[in-house]
């Protein structure tokens, strides 16, 4: 039966789903239940965003506080993944990847190939990201195409809380280790969700609009950005396609040339930072694949190349928002931008 | 008169003044943020200023420090400028990193102030690259670097301590040991019962300090300084302290004892701690303090005013700064 839920509660549901199925699947991260040691309430704090509350009581002994040692924890949940567990491993901002990154991307990412395929890692790590926060540049980054560029990572970016509960859940039956990064700006935004499990495959990008004069390609908080940017194109005349990418690596990208094939014109709009960013990739391999069908250069609406800054004056123009989108849209018509 | 304490009745009186501003721009922050007009994650030193200040104390501009996502203490004893600070805050063009740092990463490297930082553990290979510096460049600066109890489990504060060590680098370890991580006990994250313990298994003298006392900060701090500006190597301090507030302005703090904020306040506030010495031995009189205070809250006062009335940073702003030159 389908209710509405929130992108957070529909987290805590696939946590508390599988870890209800399989007894191997353990969470672990920083304050991700809370309070451990302190004199008052236990699960106090259920993560930094209290994405994991409550889970605690229903399966305890699944879920570990950790001390803040991202290099220490985050290697161990990928020790283990190949040991027999199925970690989930919480990074609380995926900008602290940073100190914990030599164990993703020479570690998990390398196993399997430079074991010559004898190693599986079923690991999750879990982390916010995205600007819009007031966090400033440490709290606040995408770093997408960071993770996406390194070959035996799983990229997962989900744009609402159907598609997070579902892609979730594969996560943790994947046996690949994969990054799933989760936009701090859609934690509230409630959609459907089946109270059943289901899982959604890897690679499969969802057409969010159907339109025949543009193709949109995004993912994460651009895709609810670049639907209200189509309503309003829409009263000018443009029917806008909105291909949510929900997987950045693997990507689809036959829905991306299918779609392109069709509307002759591409937008790839992505929250990044734009130098090999999720835009570019795109962008060169419609370039390479589907050339024929264009109609008219390529745009690219994406964040500055710039960290991102505190004040609001300045975050509000650094995410690109929907008058943006809109205006790299009217772009590929041959129009003049307002 | 007699003078039973080693500082002068100015420097007594600097101290409290230092660590009255701190009190009072916190305080103010924190009926602020409530308001709604302050964004973004803010962390309250309040309650831990005798630590921050009993070390500055002993600080030039040409010594460095590396502070932490609690910096806003570190910043004001450091003598980085209370209006810049506030107006960063504020997200302001007048901030001290013009808007574009805020709270977390408020800066001022000509006062020695080399950032706050919001990754745990980030300042301490910071300050062994300070440390180093005032080696090779031949001054007698010295570099200390701030971390809590959580982060001194980071990889980097440990790794540091060890280049520290080997180097003989002018180096200071600050433990501001609050009691949590977040929601987090220091019982449970840290496997040592000391950190004493802890530097020495680096080869480092270490002290641990009861920070809501300003004297034993003050006088702990001055020997571990000495000893690294005449060339003895690095060594750890251990400040135990109280925070007031929760972790981040917001929080709920469940996970504290009932009551447990009113009796930190009640019997641990380090700023009550140090007036009673002061006063009880004679070396100042009330109305010199009142004197401090009320200067202290029109300083308060006329930051937070001009924080709200400066302009926003122009949308120029938004790509300068990435690089010197590109
Ligand atoms: C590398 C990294 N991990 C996690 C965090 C999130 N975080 C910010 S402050 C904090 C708790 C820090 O505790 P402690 O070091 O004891 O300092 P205190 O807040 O008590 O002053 C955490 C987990 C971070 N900023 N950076
Ligand atoms: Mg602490």
């Amino acid at each position: 039966m389908a209710r509405t839920l929130s992108m957070k509660d529909a987290i805590n549901e696939a946590l508390d789903q599988e870890m209800g199925r399989d007894p191997t699947v353990v969470v672990l991260g920083e304050d991700i239940v809370g309070g451990t040691g302190s004199p008052g309430e236990d699960d106090a704090w259920g993560g930094a965003m209290g994405v994991t509350k409550g889970l605690i009581h229903k399966h305890p002994g699944q879920l570990i506080d950790t001390p803040l040692s991202e290099s220490a924890y985050i290697g161990a949940a990928i020790g283990a993944a190949t040991c027999g567990l199925r970690p989930v491993a919480e990074l609380m901002f995926v900008d602290f990847m940073g100190v914990c990154l030599d164990q993703i991307f020479n570690q998990a990412a390398k196993f399997r190939y430079m074991f010559g395929g004898k190693a599986e890692t079923p690991v999750v790590i879990r982390a916010t990201c995205g600007a819009g926060f007031r966090a400033a540049a440490q709290h606040s980054q995408m770093l997408t195409p960071i993770f996406t560029h390194i070959p035996g990572l799983k990229v997962v970016c989900p744009s609402n809380a159907y598609d997070t509960k579902g892609l979730l859940i594969q996560s943790i039956r994947d046996n690949d280790p994969v990054i799933f990064l989760e936009h701090k700006n859609l934690y509230d935004r409630e959609t459907d969700v089946p109270e059943e499990s289901y899982a959604i495959p890897f690679g499969e990008a969802s057409i969010a609009r159907e339109g025949t004069d543009v193709t949109i390609v995004t993912y994460g908080m651009m895709v609810p950005y670049s639907l209200e940017a189509s309503e309003t194109l829409k009263r000018e005349g443009i029917d806008v396609e909105v291909i949510d990418l929900r997987t950045l690596s693997p990507i689809d990208l036959d829905t991306v040339f299918e779609s392109v094939e069709m509307t002759g014109r591409l937008v790839c709009v992505d929250e990044a930072n734009p130098r090999c960013s999720i835009a570019s990739d795109v962008a060169a391999a419609v370039a390479q694949e589907a050339f024929g069908s264009l109609k008219g250069p390529v745009a690219m609406v994406t964040a500055p190349h710039a960290p991102v800054p505190f004040s609001s004056a300045l975050e509000d123009l650094y995410i690109p928002s929907p008058e943006r989108i809109a205006d790299g849209v009217r772009q590929t018509m041959g129009e003049r931008s307002s | 008169m007699n003078n039973p304490f080693p500082l002068s009745r100015e420097g007594l009186l600097t101290a409290y003044r230092r660590m009255r501003t701190i009190r009072e721009f916190e305080e103010r922050l924190h009926v602020e943020f409530a308001t709604g007009d302050i964004a973004g994650f803010v962390h309250l030193y309040a309650g831990e200023e005798a630590a921050g200040v009993g070390i500055m104390m002993h600080l030039e501009d040409h010594d460095r420090i590396a502070s932490t996502h609690r910096g806003h203490g570190h910043c004001i004893a450091k003598g980085v400028d209370v209006k810049a600070m506030m107006a960063e805050i504020y997200g302001k063009a007048t901030g001290a990193c013009a808007g574009k740092g805020g709270s977390m990463h408020i800066a001022d490297l000509s006062r020695g102030m080399m950032g706050a930082n919001g990754i745990l553990g980030a300042g301490a290979p910071l300050i062994c690259g300070a440390g180093l510096a005032a080696q090779k460049l031949g001054h007698d600066g010295v570099g200390i670097t701030f971390f809590g109890d959580g982060a001194s489990n980071q990889g980097t504060v440990l790794e540091s301590m060890n280049l520290a060590a080997i180097w003989n680098l002018p180096v200071i370890f600050v433990v501001e040991n609050n009691g949590y991580a977040e929601s987090t006990s220091v019982d449970y994250a840290v496997a040592s019962d000391s950190y004493v313990d802890r530097a020495a298994g680096f080869g480092m003298p270490g002290i641990t300090v009861d920070g809501t006392d300003f004297f034993a900060v003050y006088e702990a701090a001055g020997e571990v300084i000495r000893r690294a500006r005449e060339g003895g190597g690095p060594s750890l301090l251990e400040c135990k302290m109280i925070r007031f507030y929760g972790h981040f302005e917001g929080d709920a703090q469940t996970y504290r004892a009932p009551g447990e904020n009113e009796a930190n306040r009640q019997h641990r506030d380090c700023l009550k701690i140090f007036t009673g010495k002061i006063l009880e031995a004679g070396v100042v009189e009330t109305g010199e303090l009142a004197v401090i205070d009320s200067e202290v809250a029109d300083l308060i006062e006329d930051a937070l005013e001009g924080a709200k009335a400066a302009p926003l940073p122009s949308a120029a702003e938004l790509t300068t700064d990435v690089y010197v030159t590109y």
